[in-house]
């Protein structure tokens, strides 16, 4: 799926391509940062446009960039050949020859020039060149796939281990809503807008051992009554979302400091804070499974429940295990959430337990239980996250991303499946 | 009706000749050639991996040969698909039958030939019919009863019925005996004489060699894909067999053994389950194999299942080296020192998708880990160890458990449990779809385990075996313990099968 994954990235970046106009803010500023790191010394710029022409809004965006910087002295001209000839012959009187001479678009044809350089063999002509570029692999839109896949992308952790054991959590959407509903609830409760970081945290951490709870009660009745997972953890998203809607009588919740987004939009030392939570969670996720005992426990009770009680695992309480780690998974990413709108409320993770699962299966684990990895799940909740941001810079219409989106899922298991006959 | 028995002047019922096959890396069936005549057994014999599955699945179907040919009543023919092995008229009756156990004895007797009229299911014409067959076999059940009801000698005849219902005039049998009492046995030897009567040649795979004397007419061995020899059988001794299956002669069939006895190791006092286990007192001491023996359902598994805390049992006390303990789950059995290779290896001792070095070492996880943190290198070093020690033929590390051969999949089940240290191991049917060089192995390993001063229990219903591995001799029946033998050279088949037919003593 790695190689699924790789396809989508050099598929998109191909596909929105764009020319990079050459005379544009982008290529002005990019020019700008260039000339300045070049510089060693003061030096005099002429920056030269035609009147109503692109060259002329180049030429304004490069003398503004430059102007900020002390290193240089400015002089925009915008004109005619004439006008440029007179500000040369000006500036060379005062014994401020420019030794730099930045042109774009029609002024390069300017015969001028050549001229100029004759007299002033060490003139130096700048103009910027056109470029291709991704708007895909933009950092500003790698971070937007990030952001947009990072709520999923830690419930799967926790649902990767439930469907690892052969059971499947159809509750978590709604334990989305019910965390980002208590949380935002107990901070309104504990201050409202003024409340402080420790109320923040505390909130977070209220409405994620809630869900826990919530999952590990789930998992107990399924290990301890037999009850399929599916009817247990059904009964649990109907449940929990009609008590979220009770505690906010259909309300949102919005009375929350605006420090809580320092969790969904906020970074640290540089690097966006969903990135962060994703590397934690998912090295953590990887190492619990691989390294542990009671990763390998999950990974049998899947396999073979029966043989593996009779081999001494204890199979009931590694079934409430990953149920409760579902529901810790689910409560904090509605913390995520409800920190990445500033809002708490009833209605939100709709469906979501489709796309974790989604992500789950794309990432190879089988629904069957007993196989896939941790790692697995991070690629196939990037797929989905690659193909619907593809889909939106590509223009596609939101009703045919969702046909295409399911298709594609379907396309990359049939293919994973096909792979893993064939070897 | 005349038997054809005379093979030299009677053309072939089936004749497969120059067969061959290829899979990647291995040639199955290497110029293999095989007659069988009307109204014959003919056994087929050989170790696991010496071509006989994949000649019978040709019969059934499911695979073509690369070479050779196939002749049935002297036409050449093609088998490509289980209905063409129905219409050339051969059933093959596979280990793990192939009866839905939620639909009836006549609904399966129909199964992809369903008697319509006008489009919908004719079900009381199919039910009919169904009498009428089970009549003629002198199987008495019930058409609408499911087939998940049955007991497992019945549904074998079942699927005799339905290879009867389709005419097939050759009939494959895969170890039917295998799970079968001794009693069941001699029922389906009449069903299968009958069958002979009829004119229709079957072909029967069996592990069981007294079974074959028995029951076969003429035998023919593989080894390693190719044809070894043939004949019949009253011709071919039982050490010549052995030598042509295994390809070097076995002193016995059952290893010798110093027997030396140590102090009580095992004791059980008034185990009790239902019906199942009634007031079961015994012991067993360190160095000592007890045999098992009674008939299916006496409640011999149940009885070591109560042991080995995989049921939970209403009453009774259970000591390890002279300690009671407590067990109320697998756990608690694994932690006092007592292990169970159950009957089912493969859907109780193993998890088939996954490695034998996992699988190794699943109950042993905690020697392989520090606080929660596992050394896969310790693991697979410890695993390496009585790979070698117990040859387990594995061909890589990641080789699923599901792959390996009967035999090696019992090893990989022996090793996790040796790994463990246990003192008592309860083995039942230990060599259960094993040939005969790897069950000389596993007898080999028992007696070593005795011999480093294990308690061993050996749950068989073959009575060589019992009478071959045993000490002392336990016979059950009906969930009561009915009799403890001493086995000495006196003892015989007779002895034991009389006291597991016995009325139990009432309490």
């Amino acid at each position: 799926m790695v190689l699924v994954l790789f396809a989508l990235f050099v598929l998109f970046s191909l596909l929105t391509l764009n020319r990079e106009s050459a005379t544009g803010a982008a290529a002005a500023s990019r020019l700008s940062k260039e000339m300045l790191a070049a510089m060693s010394s003061k030096t005099e710029v002429f920056v030269v446009g035609a009147v109503r022409k692109p060259s002329g809004d180049f030429a304004g965006f490069v003398a503004a960039d430059l102007g900020k910087n002390e290193k240089v002295t400015v002089t925009q001209v915008i004109g005619t050949p004439r006008d440029l000839r007179q500000a040369w012959d000006t500036a060379e009187a005062e014994g401020n020859t420019p030794s730099l001479l930045v042109v774009s678009g029609d002024v390069l044809k300017w015969t001028i020039l050549s001229a100029l350089q004759e007299e002033s063999p060490d003139l130096e002509i700048i103009y910027p060149t056109e470029r291709m570029v991704s708007d895909f692999l933009k950092r500003g839109n790698l971070l937007a796939i990030v952001d947009r896949i990072v709520v999923i992308a830690v419930i799967a952790i926790g649902m990767t281990l439930v469907i690892l054991t052969g059971g499947i959590d159809l509750s978590v959407g709604s334990l989305v809503a019910l965390s980002a509903v208590m949380a935002t609830l107990a901070i309104k409760v504990m201050g409202g807008l003024e409340a402080g970081g420790g109320a923040i945290w505390a909130g977070f951490l209220i409405a994620t051992l809630a869900c826990g709870a919530i999952g590990a009660i789930a998992g107990f009745l399924v290990a301890r009554f037999e009850v399929a997972p599916f009817i247990t953890t059904l009964a649990v998203m109907l449940i929990a979302r009609g008590a979220a809607f009770m505690m906010t009588g259909g309300f949102s919740i919005y009375q929350v400091p605006d420090s809580i987004t320092w969790l969904g939009r906020g970074a640290t030392f540089g690097i966006p804070n969903t990135v962060l939570v994703l590397i934690v969670f998912y090295v953590a996720g990887h190492v619990f499974m691989r390294h542990t005992r009671w990763g390998r426990y999950i990974y049998a009770v899947g396999g073979n429940e029966e043989a593996a009680r009779l081999s001494g695992v204890p199979v009931k309480r590694i079934l409430i295990f990953v149920y409760l780690v579902c529901g810790l998974c689910a409560g904090f990413g509605g913390c995520i959430q409800a920190s990445q709108l500033a809002t708490g409320a009833p209605n939100l993770g709709v469906m979501f337990e489709l796309s974790v699962i989604a992500a789950v299966v794309v990432g190879g684990t089988s629904l069957s239980g007993g196989s896939g990895r941790v790692m697995g799940t991070l690629i196939g909740a990037f797929i989905i996250s690659v193909i619907q941001n593809g889909m939106n810079l590509l223009g596609f219409d939101s009703y045919l991303q969702q046909v295409v989106l399911g298709a594609v899922i379907l396309f990359a298991v049939l293919l994973d499946k096909a792979r893993q006959n064939g070897t | 009706m005349v038997r054809q028995m005379n093979e030299s002047r009677v053309t072939p019922l089936l004749e497969m000749r120059g067969i061959h096959k290829r899979f990647p890396g291995v040639h199955a069936l290497n110029e293999v050639n095989l007659s069988l005549y009307a109204g014959e057994v003919l056994a087929l014999l050989g170790e696991n991996g010496a071509g006989k599955s994949t000649l019978i699945k040709m019969l059934g179907g499911a695979h073509q040969p690369d070479e050779g040919e196939i002749w049935i009543e002297g036409e050449g023919v093609v088998i490509d698909s289980a209905t063409a092995a129905r219409e050339v008229g051969v059933a093959v009756i596979y280990q793990e039958f192939n009866l839905i156990p939620e639909l009836s004895v006549s609904e399966n007797l129909f199964l992809g030939r369903e008697k319509t009229y006008c489009g919908l299911i004719d079900l009381s014409g199919e039910r009919r019919e169904a009498l009428k067959w089970l009549d003629c076999i002198g199987l008495d059940i019930d058409p609408d009863s499911k087939c998940g009801d049955l007991t497992v000698a019945q549904q074998q005849v079942v699927e005799i019925v339905k290879a009867l219902a389709v005419d097939a005039r050759i009939l494959v049998m895969d170890e039917p005996s295998a799970v079968l009492t001794a009693q069941e046995v001699e029922r389906l030897f009449q069903v299968v004489r009958d069958l002979k009567d009829r004119g229709i040649g079957v072909i029967y795979i069996s592990h069981r060699l007294d079974e074959i004397d028995s029951i076969a007419d003429r035998l023919l061995v593989l080894r390693d894909g190719q044809y070894i020899g043939g004949g019949a059988v009253s011709e071919i001794g039982r050490d010549t067999l052995i030598e042509m299956m295994v390809g070097r002669s076995l002193e016995k069939e059952f290893p010798p053994r110093d027997v030396t006895v140590g102090e009580e190791v095992l004791r059980v006092e008034g185990l009790n389950r239902g019906t199942a286990v009634k007031e079961v007192s015994f012991s067993v001491k360190a160095g000592e194999i007890v045999g098992f023996s009674g008939l299916v359902g006496a409640g011999r598994t149940e009885t070591m299942r109560l042991i080995a805390g995989a049921d939970l049992g209403e009453s009774g006390e259970i000591w390890v080296n002279g300690e009671l303990v407590s067990v109320q789950s697998p756990r608690d059995a694994i932690a006092a020192g007592v292990c169970l290779l159950s009957e089912d290896r493969k859907e109780e001792g193993l998890v088939l998708s996954h490695s034998s070095v996992d699988n190794f070492g699943l109950p042993n996880l905690e020697f392989y880990s520090r606080k929660g943190w596992l050394n896969d290198r310790l693991e697979q070093n410890e695993f390496d160890v009585y790979r070698d020690e117990l040859a387990i033929k594995v061909a890589g590390p990641d080789q699923l458990a599901g792959e390996l051969s009967g035999g090696n999949q019992q090893k990989v089940v022996l090793a996790k449990w040796l790994a463990r240290r246990a003192h008592v191991m309860l083995f039942d049917e230990p060599t259960r779809g094993i040939d005969v060089g790897a069950k000389y192995e596993i007898y080999q390993l028992m007696n070593r385990l005795a011999g480093e001063g294990k308690a061993i229990i050996m749950v068989s219903s073959e009575l060589p075996e019992i009478l071959g591995m045993s000490d002392r001799i336990i016979v059950m029946k009906g969930g009561c313990l009915v009799g403890e033998v001493e086995n000495g050279p006196e003892t015989t088949q007779e002895d034991i099968l009389a006291l597991a037919m016995e009325e139990p003593a009432t309490v």
